[in-house]
């Protein structure tokens, strides 16, 4: 055998059995969640299935709510997502085409906002919320996300529409295009790859997010997924079929978006990074 | 042209940096929502100092950021070189390294306990290559909740660690690295003498997430563990959120969030700076 040859092979025979570690607790629940109460029960959560049943995601679906809060969560996911983007973008608009003093100022900012400890906001965002009569509704839930991620959504979008060069816009601007044409005709249709990827990364984002629904929302016929999963597993304590279910639910949606946008998300993820 | 400026910069002054100068002052009273906050001056932080708990979490947050961010550094760093050059089978061993990174914490939490179940897989596990002693139930017991819940939290973040290293090593100079293996460098000279310089930048950025991530951390022990058995997995992020909403303390854990934000405040600054270098670049 060749170096090259026996190195390939050393390779895999690494890797492999470390990837198969790496997915085995996926693959685990995956068998926990078609596998009846009973099987469970007698022989353990770590055994081969020796029933198959969609009982698990039955009761998930409807009984642990997890049906509901999936809906409650493209409620707030969507128009969270498209508001973040679409304030971001015009803060970046204005940022990144204007001589506006102290602009990097501003920019670095908004983006240290968005680092900032959630825990520090907690406590006087449910306040605020309160008091704007928006407690315990999604739409205070949609409110926060939007504020929080601004910061770094607009440090981003920032980052690509300087690249754009001027002549551009100067050019609209002499046949007489006003700011928000050039904005709404120019510059967002030359954004689209990084309002995708910044789209998918956001989209993981609030729709995994736990701290601010538990922090804004009280009544828990409003919970979102992550949320309504908490709290599924205090209710069916030791049903490990209906947990591993719901969280497969839970799951699956961030899933497909992956999947879907694996390039996208890949390059959202280093945006924030190295740009 | 200022309008497009200015309502984002409103809606984030109002919903991130005034409540955040709220909390400061909340921190210097005794409050329970209801009525007026009593002053109280710095009394708050001078109970943290004497609070077992407070202590027993800050101890483990030390631990949680040395140890989530020395795993999962190590981790994705070598899985980044390994699975760099392109070869058969790299993209499937990327993509399941990655996988878990888009689950939430909670769903991981909830993935890791089904685990760590009495008759869990890794019990079996360790019953099957004849370790039973080593059996227990990690997330009951004092001694290993914490490390069983971070075990979870680096299997989750190693993927994003190798992504961030892939993306450095992309922007390595491979001539370097040729150069130095023709005039005879072994592969751990080349690393450490070749690549890992020219991965400093990265190397900020993933020192600065990490630590700021793991100040931040909440979600997965909240899903685990609550901080639990004995406050044995408790950190400073969930001992907020106990003081706070479950005992409406909101003075103290006011005070608990400045802590947090002071200990971040270094880190966010080392971020910003580097990244004020790149803008100027």
């Amino acid at each position: 055998m060749s170096t090259a040859a026996r190195k390939g092979w050393l390779f895999h025979a690494v890797m492999a059995p470390l990837t198969l570690l790496w997915v085995a607790p996926m693959v685990f629940v995956v068998l926990i969640s078609i596998r009846s109460f009973d099987d469970i029960a007698g022989r353990g959560t770590a055994a081969l299935p020796d029933s198959f049943t969609l009982d698990g995601f039955r009761t998930a679906f409807g009984e642990g709510s997890m049906g509901r809060a999936l809906w409650t969560s493209v409620q707030v996911t969507v128009p969270a997502v498209l508001l973040s983007l679409l304030l971001s973008s015009m803060a970046a608009f204005a940022l990144s085409r204007y001589a506006i003093p102290g602009r990097r100022a501003i920019l670095l900012v908004m983006l240290a906002g968005n680092l900032l400890p959630p825990q520090i906001l907690l406590i006087p965002v449910s306040r605020i919320t309160e008091s704007l009569g928006i407690y315990d509704t999604l739409a205070g839930l949609i409110a926060i996300h939007v504020g929080f991620g601004l910061g770094f959504y607009t440090f981003v979008l920032h980052g690509f529409m300087r690249s754009i060069p001027s002549e551009v816009t100067e050019a609209a601007r002499i046949d007489g295009a006003g700011p928000f044409s050039v904005y709404a005709r120019i510059i967002m249709p030359l954004c689209r790859p990084s309002l995708a990827a910044l789209g998918a990364l956001a989209t993981t984002w609030i729709f995994n997010d736990l701290i601010w629904s538990i922090t804004v929302l009280r009544t828990q016929a409003k919970f979102p997924v992550t949320a309504a999963l908490l709290n599924l597993q205090g209710g069916y304590v030791s049903n490990w079929n209906v947990v591993a279910a719901a969280s497969i639910m839970a799951a699956v949606p961030t899933a497909i978006v992956f999947f879907a946008f694996q390039r996208h998300f890949v390059s959202g993820l280093l945006m924030g990074s190295t740009k | 042209m200022w309008l497009f400026l200015l309502v984002p910069a409103a809606i984030e002054i109002g919903l991130v940096f005034w409540p955040a100068l709220n909390s400061f002052y909340l921190s210097l009273t005794k409050w329970n929502g209801l009525g007026a906050p009593e002053q109280v001056g710095l009394d708050n932080y001078r109970d943290l100092f004497s609070d077992d708990v407070f202590r027993e979490a800050l101890g483990n947050n030390v631990i949680w950021a040395v140890g989530f961010g020395g795993l999962s550094v190590a981790g994705g760093l070598a899985l980044a070189v390994a699975l760099n050059k392109p070869r058969r089978g790299v993209g499937i061993y990327r993509s399941a390294i990655y996988l878990p990174m888009v689950f939430s914490l909670a769903v991981t939490g909830l993935f890791w306990r089904v685990q760590y179940q009495p008759d869990g897989t890794v019990n079996t596990l360790l019953g099957a290559v004849g370790l039973e002693s080593l059996e227990r139930q990690w997330l009951a017991d004092p001694k290993t909740a914490l490390y069983a819940v971070l075990v979870a939290a680096v299997w989750r973040q190693v993927g994003y660690v190798m992504v961030l290293y892939l993306a450095g090593l992309k922007g390595t100079d491979p001539s370097l690295d040729d150069a130095s293996a023709v005039d005879g460098a072994g592969p751990w000279q080349r690393f450490w003498y070749v690549t890992w310089p020219q991965l400093r930048g990265v190397n900020t950025v993933v020192f600065a997430v990490t630590v700021i991530d793991s100040l931040r951390t909440f979600d997965i022990v909240w899903a685990m563990t609550q901080g639990g058995p004995y406050h044995s997995s408790e950190l400073l992020s969930t001992y907020m959120f106990q003081q706070g909403f479950t005992f409406l303390n909101l003075g103290y854990a006011s005070a608990v969030a400045v802590v947090i934000f002071a200990l971040a405040i270094l880190f966010i600054i080392t971020y910003l700076v580097r990244t004020l270098k790149e803008e100027v670049a």
